[in-house]
């Protein structure tokens, strides 16, 4: 069985994020990218299938500019066999990510499609469920636990009140969440070794997907900012304030 | 066009963020109808009649809506949409799970987690952990939106909205539901409760979580925990605040060992007043907090659990 993961470029999670003075979008210059840590959790799972004898086959994709080769390659250092890049410089809304996955799907017939549950920039949640209702598969969101077999994959999902089992047919959609196993890091030597896997790098047009935005960004904005508070020096203080000041307890 | 509020429940009641999901649904259009898809959904079709704004309750019967599969649930989403400007669900476990698959099968976006409705077509979404605040337009001629209900004042209730029964779409025969472990408490559920108490991985063990628990109990207060505490396994996953966990916006959110990342800021930030108690004055989580106690909370937290005991 092949599996199919999906590896987004995106600003890393410990970058303090600056609104452009224009207010058309976030500061990327000279900013550090990284994997979506969601996909990086999906990468993970995959390689531990194939360890299990249960994939055959990793493929890591990416949409987006030149630079999520580099995405990519850290997908193939960490384990994956290799890449499908669709390259363009557009913006990419999910429902968009969606069709160029389900595109790149039909291609290839993967068992399984793992992405994360949500990218960290732009925080939508939406591009697996999209996928799967693209191409009429289950969905297994927000994974905590997955066990595949005999066509089946039970899954434990993290909802709101706890954890909730459901089983899906295969083939099948599934989004990570932040417990379903801790990443590993690559290697030196499997880091050289991925510079010699391949990377098949596609359009959107030959893909036959239209990726125009449905939704139009007017602005991006700084947050409210939290007026600061106070340090209080004992307990004592620090109720009277939350009693009389506050008025809240 | 009227505006469609799709309404997650547990059989007996819909949700309490479906009436601050309806509140926000009445600023797209003034006329509001909410779906109740479920096996025995009876007296949660008639909490959702009695919030105030709802003109119509659609109920819909049918045993594949029992455990809320979103492959079962989205075809009837996507019959019911082209009668509607807008879908709306609670950026919640459900919503997140369910919309995006029915925008997809009807080509349209979505909207996710809006924050604000600006016009009916134009809504502002927190992006990067709330970080930045976008405000973005649809051009989709059907609007997929799901909203933060800690944003929306919930509707009242009192309300009694009319209910009509309509055909349920069946099961797609894709996946099916194998039981639940929920946690079970007593405690207000996090997302509405009032006052908030919240444990990090400076609390060490589950054990130390009890702790809190007393002094949450003695506040009448939820509990949450931040992302590395339900890691390490000290509290189950629904405990998470943050960014990629529960949103929460509370009176009063009390942090306690917890350093204060902005993926744990991205779901407390918007609380009206934040305590944080920590040892290190230098934790970043004493930016945003009003009041800010430094020390051991092995020695604060008792300490504040019998002074507000004595009133
Ligand atoms: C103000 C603003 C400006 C923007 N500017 C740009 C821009 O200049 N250039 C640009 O390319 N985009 C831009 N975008 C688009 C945005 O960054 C996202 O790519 C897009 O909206 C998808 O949302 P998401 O990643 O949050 O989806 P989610 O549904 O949260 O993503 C879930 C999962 O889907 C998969 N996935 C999503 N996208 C990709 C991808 N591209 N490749 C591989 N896997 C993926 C990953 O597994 C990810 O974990 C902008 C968005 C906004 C709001
Ligand atoms: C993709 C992604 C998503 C994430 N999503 C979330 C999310 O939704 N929610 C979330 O919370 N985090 C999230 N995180 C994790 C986040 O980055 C932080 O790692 C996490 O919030 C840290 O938790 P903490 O504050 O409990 O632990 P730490 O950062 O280790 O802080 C512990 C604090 O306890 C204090 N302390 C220790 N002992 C004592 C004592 N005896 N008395 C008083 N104070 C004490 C310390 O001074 C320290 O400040 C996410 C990270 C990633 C990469």
């Amino acid at each position: 069985m092949k599996v199919l993961v999906a590896v987004k470029r995106v600003i890393d999670y410990n970058v303090k994020i600056r609104v452009k003075a224009d207010n058309t979008g976030v500061e990327t210059a000279n900013v550090k990218m990284s994997m979506n840590p969601f996909d990086e959790i999906a990468v993970e799972e995959a390689i531990r299938m194939k360890e299990k004898g249960a994939a055959t086959e990793i493929i890591a994709f990416s949409a987006g500019p030149a630079q999520c080769q580099e995405t990519i390659r850290t997908a193939l250092a960490m384990g994956a066999d290799r890449g499908v890049l669709v390259q363009t410089d557009a913006e990419l809304q999910p429902l968009a990510v969606a069709k160029l996955l389900k595109a790149v799907v039909d291609k290839e017939q993967p068992g399984l499609v793992i992405v994360g549950k949500q990218a960290i920039d732009d925080d939508s949640n939406q591009t697996g469920q999209m996928l799967a209702a693209l191409l009429g598969w289950s969905v297994g969101t927000f994974a905590n636990k997955l066990n595949v077999a005999d066509g089946t994959v039970e899954v434990k999902r993290e909802v709101d009140g706890g954890l909730e089992n459901i089983k899906i047919k295969m083939p099948a959609v599934i989004t990570t969440d932040l417990r379903l196993n801790e990443p590993r890091y690559a290697s030196l030597p499997n880091i050289m070794k991925a510079k010699k896997k391949p990377i098949e790098t596609l359009a959107p047009d030959a893909l036959g997907v239209d990726v125009a935005p449905r939704l139009k960004t007017l602005k991006v904005e700084e947050p409210p900012k939290r007026k600061s508070g106070i340090k209080v020096k004992t307990v004592a203080e620090l109720v009277e304030k939350l009693r009389n000041e506050a008025g809240v307890i | 066009m009227a505006v469609l509020v799709v309404a997650a429940h547990d059989g007996k009641t819909v949700r309490a963020n479906v009436a601050n999901a309806v509140a926000a649904a009445a600023q797209m259009d003034p006329e509001v109808h909410v779906l109740v898809a479920g096996s025995n959904a009876g007296e949660a079709a008639q909490s959702a009649a009695a919030i105030q704004g709802v003109a119509k309750v659609l109920q819909a019967e049918d045993a594949a809506y029992a455990n809320w599969l979103a492959e079962d649930i989205a075809p009837l989403v996507v019959k019911l949409a082209p009668g509607y400007s807008h879908v709306v669900m609670a950026a919640d476990s459900v919503g997140k799970n369910v919309a995006p698959r029915a925008a997809a099968l009807l080509d349209v976006a979505q909207v996710s987690e809006a924050i604000q409705v600006v016009s009916p077509d134009t809504f502002v979404r927190p992006i990067y952990a709330g970080n930045a605040m976008a405000t973005v337009q649809s051009t989709d001629k059907i609007k997929i939106v799901t909203v933060r209900p800690t944003n929306f004042k919930a509707a009242a209730g009192g309300g009694s909205a009319a209910i009509e029964q309509i055909a349920g779409t069946g099961s797609a025969g894709l996946s099916s539901f194998a039981g639940a472990e929920l946690s079970k408490s007593e405690r207000p559920e996090l997302t509405s409760a009032k006052i908030v108490v919240s444990g990090g991985r400076g609390l060490q063990s589950g054990e130390n979580f009890k702790m809190l628990e007393t002094l949450a109990d003695k506040l009448g207060a939820g509990l949450g925990a931040s992302r590395a505490a339900v890691d390490a396994g000290y509290v189950p996953n629904d405990y998470q605040v943050g960014q990629t966990g529960k949103v929460v916006a509370p009176d009063l959110y009390i942090a306690i060992g917890i350093s204060g990342a902005i993926q744990h800021l991205a779901g407390m930030k918007d609380s009206k007043t934040i305590v944080a108690i920590n040892k290190d004055e230098e934790a970043p989580i004493f930016q945003v907090a009003d009041y800010g106690l430094v020390g051991d909370l092995f020695q604060i937290v008792p300490e504040l659990t019998a002074a507000i005991e004595k009133k």
